[in-house]
């Protein structure tokens, strides 16, 4: 079933903060929540539905942490939903929430996302020490030391490999994202760099520079989806989801195409529902991890040819005004904002600035009437949860 | 040079017999019986059919380097590599005993076991012949 016109995005809001030492989780989360529905013209007594994932205070203690949030915010629901499959989450909960409010389970939804890995002093590089004993696969990963650089690494690595990609080609992926993070008062880096600075900052994982990473951030956002007739008697922009697309990408008992992420299911499947094409689409929220995971994302996707990513994405392919394709118009995870080490709810609000025409005027695309938003959410080289969201500006 | 030591897997007893045969040197597959497809990571279930109709094999071994990549800032430095095995499976482990400046995917590579904390086996590779 198409989602065209089911529900509408009327409120999206993207913390300001960096750095949260000073406030809690549920302080975060909270915060978002009262600034997307600000932007709606709504209030928390208004919403019957809540969408959140892992990322919620005491998901750590089983069962309690969307439970809590739910008392924190004071919400009064007729409808919840945690599905949680990292970074990508926020992306499939829009679907979800049309969903629900097309089948009557609620009338004013709420997702929100947030995290102070920053504050918390998270390091990359001990990131195993999170994994859980208790899956079925750590005794056979643990002991080999995967954290979250090295897996990202192999992906590039065998990129490199099978369609001759350069460390160059994908500094490229970083150079578009800071073009655009210049603009972004709030971006960690907000200061534009070369193909070069790139490539000569450290290797973390071969082939991997400390440039070819996301930030690590603090802060959070959040969005609100509303029944038409709610919708229609607000004052913002009627943006619907239009297609959307979900699947769990996964090592399949040792069988898989390391450069076949869940992107290849579930950009069709949104193309498919939305009636639309890769070409049609004006503006690209990617998911951008490592500059590697958008590279595989624009060939799985269906932006270009497999193996084409490297030329896509050289001589500025990603910038907005100059290439092909703008993307991460926001400075994206790569300059902007990673909260919570998690990027798909900052990649939902920059595609609805794009198509309500609040992007900083430097990076807006003229009319912006198509966007999509991808999220990659776990490991891009191991398992994730894929979502694909298509939306469309509709006045 | 300086080798790291491998924190110790926790066995399920699923998956006991995998890590008894790493002691002796072994290195144990299993293979889906409704597909004849061999599989890792090892499990009571066939990720092909769902079915716990799975037999245990000795494997050879034997594989190709699929990727790698390497921590040149961890102390020791460790190369973590996906190795396709000549049964079929591709697995995550370590690349030992090789300069990883001269690794190349595609290279063949062959099992051999390292002790990990607690003194359990675990399987890596290194370049072979």
């Amino acid at each position: 079933m198409s989602l065209k016109g089911q529900a509408y995005v009327v409120g999206a809001f993207e913390h300001p903060t960096r750095h949260a030492v000073d406030k809690s989780l549920g302080q975060l989360h909270a915060e978002a929540a009262l600034g997307a529905l600000d932007d709606a013209g709504l209030s928390i007594e208004d919403v019957d539905g809540y969408f959140c994932a892992g990322d919620v205070p005491g998901w750590e203690s089983p069962g309690i942490g969307p439970l809590s949030v739910v008392e924190y915010l004071g919400l009064k629901l007729r409808h919840l939903d945690t599905t949680e499959s990292w970074g990508s989450a926020y992306i499939n909960h829009v679907e979800h929430a049309a969903r629900a409010i097309a089948a009557g389970k609620c009338r004013v939804a709420l997702i929100t996302q947030a995290g102070r890995p920053r504050a918390e002093k998270f390091s990359p590089e001990a990131s195993h020490l999170l994994q859980a004993q208790t899956t079925a696969e750590s005794q056979f990963e643990l002991p080999y030391g995967p954290v979250v650089t090295n897996v990202y690494g192999m992906c590039a690595a065998r990129h490199m490999y099978e369609h001759g990609t350069t460390s160059e080609q994908l500094a490229w992926i970083k150079v578009a994202a800071s073009h655009h993070a210049q603009h972004n008062p709030n971006a960690v880096l907000p200061n534009v760099v070369t193909v070069e600075d790139v490539i000569e900052s450290p290797i973390v994982a071969t082939p991997l520079h400390r440039l070819d990473c996301c930030v690590i951030s603090d802060g959070g956002g959040a969005l609100v989806l509303a029944h038409p007739e709610v919708a229609k008697g607000l004052k913002r922009p009627l943006i619907t989801p239009t297609g959307a697309g979900f699947t769990v990408k996964h090592l399949n008992g040792g069988y898989f195409d390391i450069l076949a992420s869940g992107a290849v299911q579930t950009g069709k499947e949104a193309f498919q529902q939305a009636g639309v094409r890769p070409s049609d689409i004006q503006y690209a929220s990617l998911y951008d991890s490592f500059t590697i995971t958008v590279l595989v994302q624009l060939e799985n996707l269906g932006f270009c040819e497999p193996g084409q990513g490297g030329r896509f994405v050289a001589d500025g392919g990603l910038i907005s005004g100059v290439g092909k394709l703008p993307f991460n118009t926001d400075g994206g995870g790569l300059c902007n904002n990673h909260p919570g080490n998690r990027g798909g709810m900052t990649k939902l609000i920059e595609a609805v600035r794009q198509l309500r025409g609040e992007a900083h005027p430097a990076v807006q695309v003229p009319d912006c009437r198509l966007a999509l938003a991808h999220g990659t959410g776990g490991q891009l080289g191991a398992r994730h949860g894929s979502a694909t969201l298509i939306l469309e500006r509709e006045d | 040079m300086e080798s790291r030591i491998p924190a110790s897997p926790q066995p399920w007893p699923e998956t006991e017999r995998f890590w008894e045969a790493a002691n002796q040197g072994r290195f144990m597959l299993q293979r889906c019986c409704d597909t004849g497809k061999a599989f890792f990571y090892p499990r009571a279930h066939s990720p092909f059919t769902g079915r716990n109709h799975c037999e245990w094999f000795e494997a050879s071994g034997r594989g190709t380097l699929y990727s790698f990549s390497v921590l040149p800032r961890a102390k020791p430095p460790y190369c973590i590599a996906y190795v396709e095995l000549e049964e079929g499976p591709i697995i995550l482990t370590n690349i030992v005993g090789a300069d990883f400046d001269r690794l190349e995917i595609g290279q063949p590579v062959k099992v051999t076991f390292v002790d990990s904390e607690n003194g359990q086996k675990v399987p890596m590779f290194s370049p072979a012949g």
